[in-house]
């Protein structure tokens, strides 16, 4: 709470009002509200199926919401023509939650995919930008070995460090992590957890995270909100999620069946 | 009565939606040919699946095309007039009708399944989504190679077709029939036009626009997992192959008042 007094001063890199998105007669998001300092490295909690991955997919203008603006640098995203959101998109790196690696290429070639293809960066010889991929490989815990394979050949855990390399070797302003550490292992969850927290500190990226993996989140969040049933219902530091006194978050986060969430289950 | 009749209505809207939004998605993929910055590793590898590996079905399709139209002349002339109108008729279908349409309905099952196919897994596993924020434009990236390569390969696979169909109608003609090589020969070239070349690779080319533009707009568009990707596979081959029969229908009818 202190942190976004602090920040008030400055303009938000992400600001976020009114967000409401459906699907047919499903209430997705609800009157989504967020503001996003720089810098700062939000994690976002919620229940499976809650509305976080529409949420992620929606400030990246993949879908377009019923009603709301989403402000990244004080340009709109979600109401903007197709040029600006393409110029927004370029400060944006994304980890999606299925990895969404393109099979057709190698690992290698996923990684390097934004300096070989994308439109507006400087362009760079093949060479070199696989060097720089093998670089952001190493840095996910990945040996050179992989870089020449495809990705269909990796296993589950390391298709998601391959994505997180891809999302991460442009060096975006804004980062978008959609569970980076589900499928890990502990140890290798907690080297990605350091490798989230040094590209926000050292390159003073803006994360957004999600993840249902508390220890992941106290780690690398600066910053915790909790969405339910289409809204941010609270919103803290990581040290305050502990003792919240909101009794959906202490449900949440200490993964307890009973209390005010109920979820539609029959017992067999 | 009236459950029947909205059924209907509704199908039909349905139908109008789908060409509304193809329509639109060909207007978009088109524009998009000719504005920068292509993608030429991913346009020479389309000609390379599209074109080259084509070339077996293609010309398997053309020597039993030629083969069996050779065959099916020589009980319908006598002795006499054979030898002119087998090649003859050989030829003029071949290279007007036969050659373009069993050529592109052949390539729609195989590329425009494939296509469909590709571009569905792709939508449904987010790759294109990863497309967009990796600030690509899926439409170039994507669907520009394979439109380029339909529309310029099309005709280039139908004129092989062509040589290929005449080739099987000389082999019954000359070692199955035993009527003189020569004058097989002598009689295609006397009845080979250019106009008749032309309007098959006309047609061609249409048809190679048809094939890859439905393979993608199917896939592009494809929604829920392994069903709907093979709803999409399945829904281009079938629209391409009404649509190449509709338009092959129309070309030929402007083909042949001109
Ligand atoms: N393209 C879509 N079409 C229809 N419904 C969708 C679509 N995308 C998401 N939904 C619905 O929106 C709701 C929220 O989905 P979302 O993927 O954002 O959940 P989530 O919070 O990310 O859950 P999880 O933690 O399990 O990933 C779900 O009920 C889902 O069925
Ligand atoms: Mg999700």
């Amino acid at each position: 709470m202190t942190n976004s007094m602090t920040q008030a001063a400055t303009a938000p890199k992400i600001s976020v009002k009114g967000l409401k998105k459906s699907f047919g007669r499903k209430i997705v998001l609800d009157g989504f509200d967020i503001e996003i300092a720089k810098g700062e490295s939000l994690v976002i909690i919620g229940g499976s199926g809650s509305g976080k991955s529409v949420f992620l997919k929606c400030l990246l203008g993949l879908i377009h919401p019923d009603a709301g603006s989403i402000l990244v640098d004080g340009a709109e995203m979600a109401n903007g023509n197709k040029g600006a959101r393409e110029r927004l998109r370029r400060k944006m790196g994304m980890l999606f939650q299925g990895g969404a690696l393109f099979d057709s290429l190698t690992v290698w070639e996923n990684v390097a995919f934004a300096l070989n293809e994308g439109v507006g960066r400087r362009r760079i010889a093949r060479a070199h930008s696989r060097e720089i991929a093998v670089e952001k490989l190493n840095s996910v815990g990945l040996p050179e070995d992989v870089a020449d394979l495809s990705p269909a050949e990796l296993s589950g855990g390391m298709q998601k460090r391959v994505a997180l390399a891809r999302a991460i070797a442009p060096t975006p302003e804004i980062l978008l992590f959609d569970e980076p550490t589900t499928g890990l292992d502990p140890i290798m969850a907690d080297t990605i957890n350091n490798l989230i927290v040094s590209s926000v500190q050292t390159l003073g990226a803006t994360a957004i995270s999600i993840t249902h993996d508390m220890a992941s989140a106290r780690k690398i969040a600066t910053r915790i909100a909790m969405l339910y049933q289409g809204k941010i219902i609270w919103e803290g530091s990581a040290s305050e999620v502990e003792n919240s006194g909101n009794p959906y978050v202490d449900q949440f986060v200490h993964g307890r069946s009973e209390g005010p969430i109920q979820l539609q289950v029959r017992a067999l | 009565m009236i459950d029947f009749l909205s059924t209907i209505g509704r199908r039909v809207l349905g139908l109008f939606a789908i060409a509304g939004r193809l329509a639109l998605f060909v207007a978009r993929a088109l524009s998009h040919c000719f504005r920068p910055p292509f993608y030429f590793r991913n346009i020479v590898q389309q000609f390379w699946t599209i074109g080259y590996n084509s070339l077996p079905v293609v010309g398997l399709t053309a020597v039993f095309t030629g083969a069996v139209l050779a065959l099916q002349a020589s009980v319908g002339f006598s002795k006499l007039t054979a030898p002119s109108a087998i090649p003859m008729l050989v030829v003029v279908s071949v290279t007007r009708e036969l050659g373009p349409v069993l050529a592109s309905l052949m390539v729609a099952g195989r590329v425009g399944a494939a296509i469909a196919a590709e571009l569905g897994t792709m939508r449904v596993t987010e790759q294109i989504d990863a497309l967009e924020t990796l600030a690509t434009n899926p439409m170039k990236y994507l669907v520009v190679p394979r439109v380029l390569a339909g529309l310029l390969m099309m005709p280039l696979l139908v004129l092989i077709a062509d040589v290929i169909g005449v080739m099987g109608g000389f082999v019954v003609s000359s070692f199955i029939l035993n009527l003189n090589e020569s004058a097989y020969l002598i009689n295609t070239i006397n009845y080979l036009h250019t106009r008749d070349v032309v309007s098959g690779l006309v047609k061609a080319a249409v048809f190679g626009l048809i094939i890859t533009l439905l393979g993608c707009f199917n896939g592009y568009n494809s929604r829920g997992g392994a069903q709907g990707v093979g709803a999409a596979t399945t829904n281009a081959v079938v629209y391409a192959s009404v649509l190449i029969l509709f338009f092959d229908y129309f070309l030929t009818e402007l083909f042949l008042t001109q």
